[in-house]
């Protein structure tokens, strides 16, 4: 039957199941074909840290949500226009985010009396009245899919698995998907199970036939290609473009990378993504702990490796005392950090912007370490190789902070072409020089020589003890630590020259208010301002990618406004630190959720600071 | 020169050599040595210097790492590359140099206190993994630098500042620990003894993977006399077992003293003459299953009734800087060198016009 099509501009679908259903990669495969297709997207995955939580119930539920337009958008979108539940569970858990007259395909075959009573419904929310304001469509998916997969020499159990696949290409066809991406990736993800691949192709199949012939379904979607500028593009996640990054910056500098890690949610994909590619020179070690993956980068560094350690808070935290040690001996190190909820274990898998003050301050004695946050998940790329500059630069360790949100959302990336991407100079010393002194200073940058092992005549001894100005000597003079102190101090500040002055987004060049964001709040910030401006207000924005040392033109920019709105995904850090150095009154905007802020909230607080004018 | 058990020249192999003449004076650095007087470290050092000119390996691929602790200020004193790193975490950071550097010698320098407390973990990791690495750990039995608190090494009992009533603790047996986490090279030296020092020295340099070399060494001002039996002239004869690979264990101021194995794998001492010469054992350091060298560790008690001293366990086993790099050499030659614009364009792909 011809059904009819119906134009959208923007959909966001969430896929909602129980930790075992498969959602991640529902959602990932889905992603792809709207990529492949050429809409614009943004991604947010959301799981539980059990890796099994008991089927059934609330905590077990994992979803994944994506936000696709015919134009670019900057988050995954704050409430879903379509909510696909496997279960009682994802139902009760993802309801409350559903807005009136939402789509709500629910799985049918799970929705029995005990599945029920496991997350305390004690009707059947399907059948009663309670689900009346949404667009209802109840679908025994899983049957459905065995039904489909009869034919098939696989057991229950594994047609039952293949329901994800049957509602993927439901999905698919009711949004218009290509569908050729998905098939080679069942064709290759199961080449060693071959009646399994064939099941869960026909699940695919028969998810998109039964959308062409129910009546279940009247419209189909069709949302076109965004408007990309011309370029190759790909999706990407953060860790992906982060590992990717790091790989660019060994190729650019051509300094073999050397990675300690300790796996740690939910950092581990770049531990995962950097050791399949050893044939870059990338050495990844899985390190005993925390401290000796950064200690092995250390050690790696003063070999003459590019050191790399990647974690998150908890592990950032174990790492503070060898940081300290590469400020002392200013050695090139970067040290990621994919921020999760805290303090201490938190929420693993949920994100947060709260390890901003450990990573300026985290450490005894004064010990500035550059600080770097990637605002998206494809600028993870950039931000690493930018840490990785300015590491091998200034031979200092830079801090990356990443998040959770960053880390697994995705979005297009228009791939950079590598030609055009900046050369790193490693810069090794000479050798063989008359009274080699290895503290003594590039008179601009402040940075001290790199002296490597195997370099003949510039043997020499470097360590965590207090060193004489020039000679590197153990010192205890006074007024030498006094120097030293503040010598490193300033090298680190003289990186502000280097560094991209702060832009300010502000169209009518009449905004009295500015929003200033950092990291990965970015696309929501930017919704935000777009939201009040479409309203006819005025707002500027900026964002720093910098956050130590601060761009130069930061105080500037700060004064040039009544008011500093400062949205943070902790209790202020940043507004701290802004009110410390600069004695400027920002107004900050604090949610710690464990999620990112949605557009429409951020939209009411900057409409209610330009009304507060 | 062949390790122990005939192992070849792969430790060193990739070092580059030198044919200058070296002397004990090329390794001293202008540095003002800052032990105390009298202490044991001076003999040490004295000894790692005029036993690495017989390596003949270029000075600057030398590098000595160490932690924190009296014996962790080795590395200022060395003419070499040096890195004074943190407390206990010298061989996780010497992992980094020398699974990354395979044309360096890289040794640490550690004590009871930085390697078998705070740096426990990364010790016994650095062993079962067999990183090319030459661990020398001075054991004095006592925290120097802090000024007098017992060690993991010290005896229960113990008195000190921070154990008026006596420590509690029951000590590590370094060279036990060592072959339980997998140890491929553990020996036993005393500092007091140059030529036995430097002969496991020599041993443990030629060892591919991880050496880890326990020498006792006297702290005069907080723990002096620690090892005394083991150096008196009058007694330690009778209490020093000194271990030759493919040798009977035979010991005693006239050999009459010997080891037998009894059935519950433990050693006991015997009179070489009360027993049949069948019955005495015999060292094999490279045998790959480690009970002997275990049984022969746990003869070491802290009253020293008889401490077996040398090279206990010297086994061959791929080292992990070795394995490392045939990955990486594999991946480049199964999936070609790493091509930038080729991995930033792999997976699924689109083009906008």
């Amino acid at each position: 039957m011809t059904k009819q099509v119906q134009q959208l501009d923007r959909v966001i679908i969430r896929f909602a199941g129980d930790s075992g259903d498969g959602m991640q990669l529902t959602g990932d495969r889905f992603t792809q074909e709207t990529a492949a297709f050429g809409n614009d997207l943004s991604t947010l995955p959301n799981f539980p840290a059990e890796i099994r939580a008991p089927a059934g119930t609330l905590p077990g539920v994992s979803s994944f949500q994506l936000h696709f337009a015919d134009h670019d958008i900057l988050t995954p979108g704050d409430a879903p226009n379509v909510l696909v539940a496997m279960n009682p569970a994802a139902l009760k858990a993802n309801l409350g985010d559903l807005p009136r007259g939402a789509d709500l395909i629910v799985n049918t075959d799970e929705f029995t009396k005990r599945n029920l009573a496991k997350v305390g419904y004690a009707s059947n929310p399907v059948e009663d009245e309670s689900l009346s304001e949404y667009r209802v469509h109840a679908l025994p998916l899983t049957s459905m899919t065995v039904k489909a997969l009869e034919d098939f020499d696989i057991s229950k159990k594994d047609a039952e698995r293949a329901k994800n696949m049957f509602a993927l290409g439901l999905l698919s066809w009711l949004y218009h998907r290509p569908t050729e991406g998905t098939l080679a990736f069942l064709e290759k993800k199961f080449a060693k199970k071959p009646e399994i691949m064939k099941a869960n192709i026909a699940a695919f199949q028969a998810g998109w036939s039964f959308g062409e012939t129910t009546e279940a379904f009247s419209v189909q979607y069709e949302i076109k290609p965004a408007d990309h500028e011309p370029g190759l593009y790909r999706n990407i996640t953060g860790n992906t473009a982060l590992a990717y990054g790091l790989v660019a910056a060994g190729q650019l500098s051509g300094l073999p990378i050397y990675l300690g890690s300790y796996p740690i949610t939910p950092a581990s994909d770049i531990l995962h993504e950097l050791s399949r590619h050893k044939r870059f020179g990338v050495r990844t070690f899985q390190a005993e702990d925390e401290i000796a993956a950064v200690g092995a980068a250390l050690g790696a560094s003063f070999g003459g490796s590019l050191g790399v350690t990647t974690t998150s808070g908890p592990g950032l935290a174990l790492k503070s005392e060898t940081i300290g040690l590469a400020v002392a001996t200013e050695l090139p190190l970067v040290v990621v950090d994919v921020q999760r909820a805290g303090p201490s274990t938190g929420m693993p898998t949920k994100t947060e912007q709260a390890d901003l003050l450990q990573a300026m301050h985290g450490r005894n004695g004064e010990a500035p370490v550059p600080v770097i946050a990637p605002r998206s998940p494809a600028d993870c790329f950039d931000a690493a190789l930018e840490a990785g500059r300015i590491a091998v630069k200034y031979r200092t360790p830079v801090i990356l902070l990443s998040d959770g949100y960053l880390a697994n959302g995705s979005e297009p990336w228009k791939i950079p072409d590598v030609a055009a991407l900046p050369r790193i100079e490693p810069d090794f010393a000479p050798a063989d020089q008359e009274d080699f002194q290895p503290f003594q200073r590039d008179p601009e940058t402040l940075a001290r020589p790199w002296a490597i092992p195997g370099t003949p005549g510039l043997e020499h001894r470097i360590g965590g003890l207090e060193k004489a100005d020039g000679s590197g000597n153990i010192s205890y003079d006074p007024a030498n630590h006094d120097r030293m102190v503040r010598l490193r101090q300033a090298k680190v500040d003289g990186i502000a020259r280097d560094i991209e002055p702060l832009a300010v987004d502000d169209p009518s060049g009449e905004a009295r208010v500015l929003v200033l964001g950092w990291g990965g709040t970015y696309g929501a910030i930017s919704a935000a301002v777009r939201r009040v401006r479409r309203s006819g207000q005025r707002v500027a924005q900026a964002h720093l990618r910098h956050l130590n040392p601060f761009p130069a033109n930061i105080e500037q920019v700060l004064r040039s406004y009544d008011r500093v709105v400062v949205p943070e995904i902790n209790l202020g850090q940043l507004a701290l630190l802004l009110r410390g150095r600069f004695l400027v009154d920002v107004i900050g905007y604090n949610r710690v959720r464990g999620l990112p802020f949605k557009a429409e909230e951020l939209a009411g607080v900057i409409q209610d600071v330009i009304d507060s004018e | 020169m062949n390790g122990v058990n005939g192992h070849g020249h792969r430790a060193l192999s990739l070092v580059p050599k030198t044919d200058a003449k070296q002397t004990l004076k090329d390794f001293k650095t202008d540095q003002e040595v800052r032990w105390c007087p009298g202490c044991g470290d001076y003999a040490i050092l004295a000894a790692v210097q005029s036993f690495l000119p017989e390596l003949g390996l270029r000075r600057e691929n030398i590098t000595f790492v160490s932690g924190i602790g009296c014996s962790s200020r080795f590395p200022y004193y060395m003419n070499t590359y040096g890195f004074h790193s943190i407390h206990g975490r010298a061989p996780a950071i010497a992992t980094g140099l020398a699974t990354s550097r395979p044309d360096l010698s890289v040794w640490v320098v550690t004590g009871d206190g930085d390697a078998l407390s705070i740096g426990g973990n990364h010790l016994i990791h650095a062993l079962r993994r067999n990183v090319n690495l030459k661990i020398l750990l001075f054991n004095n039995r006592i925290y120097g630098l802090t000024k007098g608190q017992y060690s993991p090494t010290s005896e229960v009992g113990k008195i000190t500042k921070s154990t008026p009533m006596g420590s509690l603790d029951a000590p590590f047996n370094p060279i036990s620990l060592a072959i339980g986490a997998e140890g491929t090279f553990v020996a036993r030296t005393i500092d007091s003894d140059r030529k036995h020092l430097q002969s496991v020295l020599r041993a443990a340099a030629q060892h591919e993977g991880t050496a880890l070399v326990e020498i006792y060494q006297n702290c005069n001002i907080f723990n002096d006399g620690a090892f005394d039996p083991l150096k008196d002239a009058a007694v330690r004869d009778d209490v020093t077992i000194r271990l030759e690979d493919g040798q009977p264990i035979v010991f005693g101021a006239n050999g009459e003293k010997a080891l037998r194995r009894t059935n519950t794998g433990a050693f006991e001492v015997v009179n070489v003459t009360d027993v049949d010469p069948s019955e005495i054992a015999v060292h094999d350091a490279g045998n790959p299953d480690p009970s002997q060298a275990f049984a022969l560790s746990r003869l070491d008690q802290p009253a020293f009734t008889h401490t077996p001293i040398g090279v206990f366990r010297n086994v061959d086993r791929p080292s992990y800087d070795e394995e490392m790099r045939a990955q990486m050499d594999d991946a480049v030659a199964k999936q070609g060198a790493g091509d930038l614009a080729a991995l930033l364009s792999s997976g699924d792909t689109w083009r906008i016009d």
